[in-house]
């Protein structure tokens, strides 16, 4: 076994999973998931047939394209973690935490749409719309590093050395493996979130994206969209050692992160724009506010905990499925060969992306936005759960097959799959309110009209209470984890 | 053909050269101990003795490989996987068939987990989990049994009832024991190997415990 358990309780994570199934199965009810195109098969056909025979744009406009898209990532990604790291040291008081959370709570387009209305369509609104959530997740997974760190060598040194000197003699020492390969992880991501911050008007590989794919120029989309697939899939292997502080050096380079400032702008924007509409005007808040809930508020809620219900059981279901094509326990060297090779590009894609081809194919309903949500992080499960399934060592007279797969693979593995499953949770969540913005009616939906209306306090209200859901959908899947002992540490974006 | 036969043999594992110059013949009905320091090769020559005819054979190895989440019962029936359908498996495992719920309860009561039917095996103590190893072995019924080490883990009793149980449901066995005395009470050919040879071969009431002892340098005091 990979992970060692204290209390093992079967019947509980069948419980789990049934009551999971469960409210997946009453919220369908309520989920729209009908195809609105009137072909898709037609479109897929183009869609494929563009991927095939690509057409090349000028490669002036594909290198900006790609630089851009790098430039955001490491200039957002470096600038989250020297944040994210000063946070990290004062992780132990509760405020920094309550920060950290709710700086992550709210998903980086969301950034974005703020930072915009300060700093304009600027490099420093995109870097910081990226490096202001990252900052909340630096601030948890270098907090929680810290702690996981030996206490021996720091109560050994003398008692007057300072916090500073140990920290960096018997802390970050220790940390540092982890901290660095953690951090080189979220590059990946950050290239992710640069390419979707494309979506809303900043240059990156995502806006030729989006106005490409938008008016059905497959063959010309086809390009950039390889291009992002690469960056990704082969983000590992390039960015190491002194390529990182080169790419960053280069990056503030091509793109410096300077935006025009209107100090009276931002203080206007600030302290009347934000402020809730009654407030202002010395009006009754209540009619307001229950205007905006029954409204905006509580069906975007709605919608946003059905649409990830959904997504989350179809996740589990290709998890569970597809991982026995890329585990050695199964099949041959070709057919896992293929599978690992679909299952990086699910992986590799941003959802947003995903959803977005998904939605060009089947129109606009909740069912683009689940297969989005499902395949890619099913494809993440899956690729875990199969790395894992690996480790296992079956007897000599094990069964084959599907027997193989039902009595001593799945039921080894379901703890594990369990403990991923809750972990993406709160993924899907922060993902379904942004594919609000694609016109699936989540909480980003509302989020995205009101700042299309300029009405900025509404859209606050709303941003806080999708950082609100997060935040306690985060707790309610560590309450599971807890409850049913699971307690595999697993960071995935 | 139940035996099995390996000739001018060597046995080699990872590269290296653990048996040499085997000449072993089993026929039908016999019942063989192996006998050697741990180390010796013992599961080696198990190991080949099983690919000759892996379908013909109950096979236990000391590594018990259960499934730690599921019940004793699964991991008893996991013994019968290649006998039934697929589907049929499935049900089994989702809702066990009477059928098969009242087999499987006798033979666990014969083990002595009669009330430990429904309790995953990562909750058994080792004792016990080598037991259901053990029955799944059994409820295979197969011609021939091949064990490696079956009761070590087991009290010498209860061990001695299952080693009689072994005998009495296959027609051929062939067992690795360090229990000298139970390979004489059960067996009636004793295998003896030392130094990556075989270095006795004999019917078990033709020997002594000065013959056997040899076998143990380590032990020599």
């Amino acid at each position: 076994m990979t992970t060692r358990l204290q209390l093992r309780d079967t019947g509980a994570m069948r419980r789990t999973t049934g009551l999971f199934i469960l409210l997946a199965l009453l919220c369908l009810p309520w989920a729209d998931i009908a195809v609105h195109t009137l072909d898709p098969g037609r479109e897929l056909g183009r869609l494929a047939q563009g991927l095939l025979w690509p057409q090349w744009p000028t490669t002036r406009t594909l290198a900006e394209a790609i630089a851009s898209t790098l430039a955001f990532a490491f200039q957002g990604v470096a600038l989250g973690a020297i944040a994210g790291f000063g946070l990290a040291l004062l992780y132990r008081r509760r405020a920094v935490r309550w920060l950290a959370a709710s700086l992550r709570a709210v998903h980086e387009l969301f950034w974005a749409l703020l930072f915009i209305q300060l700093f304009g369509l600027s490099t420093l609104a995109g870097v910081l719309a990226i490096a202001v959530p990252y900052a909340g997740i630096f601030a948890k997974v270098y907090g929680e590093l810290f702690e996981e760190t030996d206490p021996a060598p720091r109560q050994a040194l003398p008692a007057n050395a300072s916090r500073l000197s140990s920290l960096m003699f018997t802390t970050l020492p220790q940390a540092w493996p982890n901290l660095a390969a953690y951090t080189r992880y979220r590059l990946e991501c950050g290239i992710r979130s640069s390419a979707v911050l494309g979506f809303i008007g900043l240059p990156t590989l995502g806006y030729h994206l989006e106005s490409l794919l938008r008016q059905g120029f497959y063959a010309e989309a086809a390009p950039f969209f390889y291009a992002l697939l690469i960056l990704i899939a082969t983000q590992h292997r390039w960015c190491r050692g002194w390529m990182i502080p080169a790419m960053l050096l280069a990056a503030l380079w091509w793109l410096p992160p300077v935006a025009p400032v209107n100090g009276a702008l931002i203080w206007q924007f600030l302290t009347h724009d934000i402020v809730p509409a009654p407030l202002r005007s010395g009006m009754d808040a209540l009619p307001w506010f229950m205007d905006l809930w029954q409204g905006q508020l509580w069906p975007g809620l709605i919608n946003t905990l059905v649409l990830a219900m959904l997504s989350l059981v179809v996740m589990g279901l290709l998890g569970v499925m597809l991982f026995p094509t890329v585990s050695r326990l199964f099949g041959n060297r070709w057919t896992r060969g293929l599978s690992h090779g679909v299952l990086v590009i699910l992986r590799s894609l941003p959802e947003y992306l995903l959803a977005f081809i998904a939605l060009i194919l089947l129109g606009p309903s909740m069912l683009p936005a689940i297969i989005a949500l499902g395949l890619h992080n099913g494809a993440i499960i899956a690729h875990l759960i199969g790395q894992y399934s690996n480790t296992l060592v079956l007897r000599d007279d094990a069964a084959r097959g599907l027997n193989r797969y039902f009595f001593e693979v799945l039921p080894r593995q379901f703890r594990l799959f369990l403990a991923f499953s809750l972990y993406r949770f709160e993924t899907v969540i922060r993902e379904t309110a942004i594919l609000g913005m694609l016109g699936i009616p989540t909480l980003g939906f509302f989020i995205d009209s009101a700042f299309a209306e300029f009405r900025f306090d509404r859209a606050v209200m709303l941003l806080v209470a999708s950082a609100v859901l997060n935040i306690a959908v985060d707790g309610c899947a560590r309450i599971i984890r807890r409850r049913l002992h699971l307690q595999q540490q697993v960071q995935v974006c | 053909m139940t035996g099995f036969r390996l000739q001018q043999a060597a046995l080699t594992v990872g590269g290296q050269t653990v048996l040499h110059d085997l000449d072993i013949t089993i026929r039908p009905g016999e019942r063989v101990a192996l006998l050697g320091e741990s180390g010796a090769g013992k599961t080696t020559l198990l190991r080949a003795l099983r690919e000759q005819q892996p379908n013909r054979i109950a096979w236990c190895p000391q590594q018990p490989g259960l499934v730690p989440v599921l019940p004793v019962f699964h991991n008893l029936y996991m013994g019968r996987l290649d006998q039934y359908a697929t589907a049929y498996n499935l049900l089994n495992l989702i809702r066990p068939t009477p059928a098969r719920r009242r087999e499987v309860t006798e033979l666990a009561d014969r083990l002595g987990l009669g009330d430990q039917l429904w309790k995953p095996v990562e909750q058994l103590s080792g004792g016990q989990q080598s037991r259901v190893n053990l029955g799944r072995a059994l409820y295979q019924q197969r011609p021939l049994f091949i064990g490696d080490e079956p009761v070590s883990a087991i009290d010498e009793r209860q061990g001695a009832d299952l080693l009689t149980l072994i005998c009495e449901q296959h027609e051929t066995v062939v067992l690795a024991l360090h229990n000298i005395d139970q390979a004489l009470a059960h067996c009636n050919r004793i295998i003896g190997i030392r130094a990556g040879r075989v270095a006795f071969d004999s019917p078990s009431d033709q020997l002594t415990s000065a013959d056997i002892k040899p076998l143990y340098p380590s032990d020599a005091s």
